[in-house]
């Protein structure tokens, strides 16, 4: 006799209980606080921001705590949130001239007005474990000065002044910004859609298509004009108001890469640009990005597509974690239905095949 | 001037009101030419009946564009009531449109004017909703095509008079096309662009 | 913290709209594919957000919801997706065909007919019958709006030249009124004469791939053949062990490690429908009646 397997509402249940129970662990372990994962570990909290597109470090923090830990699943949870908030509008653009710099470097200058600003970095750390951080570390006070109140102008703004780079490609006044969450998808796409893709883009994802542009796949001669890390202001334009209103401040890092263009029968030589923002402290996103954005650019700027990062519609259909994680897992699904009609129609060319290579020694089989 | 309090309301329960319309759209757009009757009522400014005023809740906002005839254009009870409850911008340029509002037969462009989609778009075309006279008595009309079981036999006073012919277009464009949805009162038929009328009676 | 709250149903109704202006082209396009916004669902991509909005956009207080997966309203994402939806939109659920409004399927078709008052809403994980033998978005469109379909039956007949029938058993692609050549999703290519002349409204949805696409009722769904080869719907040689049908979809249950296998219907609905009515398989112990017990039970 055989009975169907039932129960799965039951398993399922059981499960969450067993997934809740090993997000906790060993409970005589202190419980971690959404305060301690916003403030310990702050890079993971700017990732799911980036990723999940919404700049809210709690919620942030408390996905990470739901998916113990794991980000993507941390990044599916805030964009699940997100996709239901209702849109009020869309802000005006930030000026991240005019950001607060907490560090800005340049690559293609010595020194620059305003200066090179190192801030927090692993840069020059050694990657060497350090137990004295395994418990009760008290870090030195931070070295301070008189904050300089010195203008820091944008790296490509002073290029730009003379020529030496492309005016920064402008969208025709009065367009609205596409958004790729609001309207589908159609290709080509225009850079505002792409750049969006991008700043959701998995981080990964990115940081191998970008390295693939510099070992020769689509190359573009990046220079880091300046990455800068730091807080803006985000306004609101209210119609019924008729000005901007400040919304707050939220936390940024800007990279513009300075790529090299050999210009054309009517355009002077001179250098091009690759554009990467992301929420928070990201500048391996960043660069990534703008090492990808500017690959993406190949069509506008006339040059041949050939390498993986150049493909539009590859790197766009790719670069989402959350859809992608969605699709590899859902192969754990049941696909019985699918694999029984394989099974049947394998057995039947297998059949076929035997039959068609030994037809005597098959019917010998047979009888 | 009609003031925003003054305005008709739109549905009392926004949520359960439009999916229940929108179900009745649902099912006249997969079965042409049978009657399906929308239940919820919201108020209507005048010259536009109390079918059409559901569906401009249930399906217009401020992602579509929005073409009106003369008559509903010249109403700012009309423009008003429309700009306050759904939001969706009107345009002049019929070719845009993801909706048009036709108030009676009479008035209805070409339907060239409207947008008829692309090849590679099909989904690209307006949606025209035509206010008309009666959908359960005048003249018949016999309907072919998917969603309909042979043959569906619609029982109409429509104007245009040449509503049908002038809807042959869709035959020769198709996948491109108009789809138009015909109100009167609180009935609803669909002719979308599929379907064929293979006779007329009187 | 801002505190989550959901609509009913969950999907916001500006969402709401987008989709259901997308169901509405549609259904007035049969077998075209219709870009839409789609939105991140609380559940992953690839099991089942595009069948889940177009049901979030279609359902209202009164239907009565259906939900299976492989043809069994037992399977673990069959029950997510029905808890899903009765907890958001508050609908009564059934797990008798017969009985639902709506039916949302990840891989089949019931075997019982379906009626006119029901729309069928398939999960679609690649809407496009055409991108495995073209990868790219924009040449697919074009052969769509082109009605360029040669590439497809150049590899149908390769299979012919190869094995001498054509080698696909799920996902078995389909003309739908005589213009678009649509992908069934991963249904057994058993159920694509199911999609013919259906007195039911069937919606698919591809969330992850943002699009959704509709077969009115009664309209002429073709699986794509050739006129000396045929298309020949999957056959099983025996029938179902616990309910004696010879005509439904079957799945193979390994019951040892000697080689041992029995075939029962995937359509779990209509083999306890059909035990329950007195027909008996050849394995068939009765388990009918503790069934119906545990049921009543909740």
């Amino acid at each position: 006799m055989y009975v169907a397997v039932k129960g799965g509402e039951r398993a399922i249940e059981n499960a969450h209980r067993l997934l809740a129970h090993a997000r906790r662990g060993d409970q005589s372990v202190a419980e971690i606080s959404l305060d301690q994962i916003s403030e310990q570990l702050g890079l993971a909290v700017d990732r799911v921001m980036s990723e999940g597109s919404l700049y809210d470090r709690e919620l942030a923090a408390l996905a990470i705590k739901q998916a113990r830990g794991d980000l993507i699943e941390a990044i599916f949870l805030v964009r699940a949130f997100r996709a239901t908030l209702p849109r009020f509008g869309a802000s005006e653009p930030v000026e991240t001239g005019a950001m607060r710099v907490q560090r800005r470097v340049s690559a293609t200058f010595k020194d620059i007005p305003g200066g090179q600003i190192l801030g927090p970095t692993f840069d020059y750390t050694h990657r060497l474990l350090d137990p004295s951080l395994a418990e009760g570390f008290v870090p030195e006070a931070p070295a301070a000065a008189e904050a300089s109140t010195a203008p820091t102008p944008r790296v490509t703004d002073i290029l730009g002044r003379d020529g030496l780079i492309e005016s920064s490609p402008q969208a025709e006044e009065g367009a609205s910004v596409g958004d790729l969450t609001r309207e589908p998808l159609n290709f080509p796409a225009d850079r505002d859609l792409r750049l969006q893709n991008l700043a959701r883009g998995d981080e990964g994802f990115l940081l191998a298509m970008g390295y693939s542009t510099q070992r020769g796949y689509g190359r573009n001669h990046p220079f880091v004009g300046e990455i800068r890390f730091g807080e803006v202001e985000v306004e609101l334009f209210a119609e019924d108001v008729g000005f901007a209103v400040p919304l707050g401040a939220i936390e940024l890092t800007e990279c513009q890469m300075v790529n090299q263009f050999k210009g054309s029968a009517t355009e002077a030589p001179c250098f091009t640009r690759g554009y990467g923002l992301a929420f928070g402290q990201s500048e391996r996103k960043t660069m990534s990005m703008a090492l990808v954005d500017r690959a993406l650019r190949a069509r506008e700027l006339g040059e041949e597509a050939l390498a993986p990062a150049q493909d539009e519609e590859f790197v766009m259909s790719h670069s989402d974690n959350v859809q992608a994680t969605g699709f590899v897992e859902h192969l754990k699904l049941p696909h019985y239905v699918d694999f029984q009609s394989e099974l049947g129609l394998l057995r039947k060319l297998r059949k076929e095949f035997a039959e068609a290579s030994a037809p005597d020694a098959m019917k010998e089989a047979a009888e | 001037m009609t003031t925003i309090a003054e305005l008709p309301p739109g549905f009392v329960d926004k949520v359960l009101s439009a999916q229940s319309t929108f179900r009745s759209v649902m099912d006249a757009m997969a079965r042409p030419g049978s009657v399906q009757r929308i239940v919820p009522m919201a108020g209507a400014p005048a010259t536009m009946m109390r079918g059409t005023a559901a569906i401009a809740l249930t399906l217009f906002d401020h992602d579509t564009p929005l073409w009106l005839d003369a008559r509903m254009s010249e109403s700012s009870d009309v423009t008003k009531w429309l700009k306050f409850h759904t939001g969706a911008p009107v345009v002049q340029d019929s070719s845009i449109a993801a909706f048009a509002l036709v108030s009676e037969g009479a008035l209805l462009p070409a339907l060239e004017c409207f947008a008829l989609g692309t090849s590679e778009y099909p989904d690209r075309s307006t949606t025209v909703i035509i206010q008309v006279e009666s959908l359960d008595a005048g003249r018949s009309f016999e309907l072919r095509g998917p969603g309909i079981d042979g043959v569906a036999t619609l029982q109409a006073s429509i104007k245009p008079f040449d509503l049908f012919e002038r809807l042959g277009m869709n035959e020769a464009l198709f996948p491109r096309g108009i789809d138009v949805v015909l109100v009167a009162d609180d009935a609803v038929v669909a002719i979308p662009r599929t379907t064929r009328v293979v006779s007329k009676g009187s | 913290m801002n505190a989550p709250a959901y609509n009913f149903a969950y999907l916001d109704e500006q969402t709401k709209r987008m989709i259901r202006r997308a169901i509405l082209k549609a259904i007035a396009i049969p077998g075209y594919q219709v870009p839409f916004a789609s939105r991140e669902m609380p559940m992953p991509y690839g099991w089942g957000t595009g069948g889940v909005q177009v049901t979030a956009a279609i359902l209202g207080p009164s239907d009565v919801l259906k939900v299976i997966d492989q043809g069994s309203d037992d399977t673990t994402n069959a029950i997510s997706i029905r808890k899903f939806f009765a907890k958001t939109a508050g609908v009564a659920t059934t797990t008798a065909t017969d009985e639902a409004t709506v039916i949302q399927t990840r891989h089949r078709i019931p075997e019982t007919s379906l009626h006119a008052n029901q729309v069928l809403v398939y999960q679609v994980p690649i809407p496009e019958p055409l991108r495995f033998l073209e990868p790219r978005e924009t040449e697919t469109r074009r052969m769509h709006a082109l009605a360029e379909y040669g590439l497809m039956h150049v590899k149908l007949y390769e299979d012919i030249a190869r094995f001498g029938h054509i080698a696909t058993a799920y996902a078995y692609p389909v003309k739908v009124n005589a213009r678009y050549v649509m992908d069934p999703s991963p249904t057994p290519k058993f159920d694509n004469p199911k999609m013919d002349n259906c007195p039911a409204l069937q919606l698919f949805g591809a969330g992850r791939e943002k699009r959704i696409y509709a077969i009115p009722p009664y309209t002429q769904v073709v699986s794509l053949d050739f006129e000396d080869h045929p298309f020949e719907p999957y056959r099983f040689n025996a029938p179902c062990a616990l309910c004696a049908a010879e005509n439904s979809y079957l799945d193979e249950i390994v019951t040892d490690d000697k080689g041992g296998r029995m075939f029962v219907c995937s359509d779990t609905d209509y083999c306890e429908g059909r035990q329950a009515a007195g027909h008996h398989g050849s394995l068939s112990a009765a388990p009918y009646k503790e069934k119906a017990q545990e049921k009543s039970n909740g």
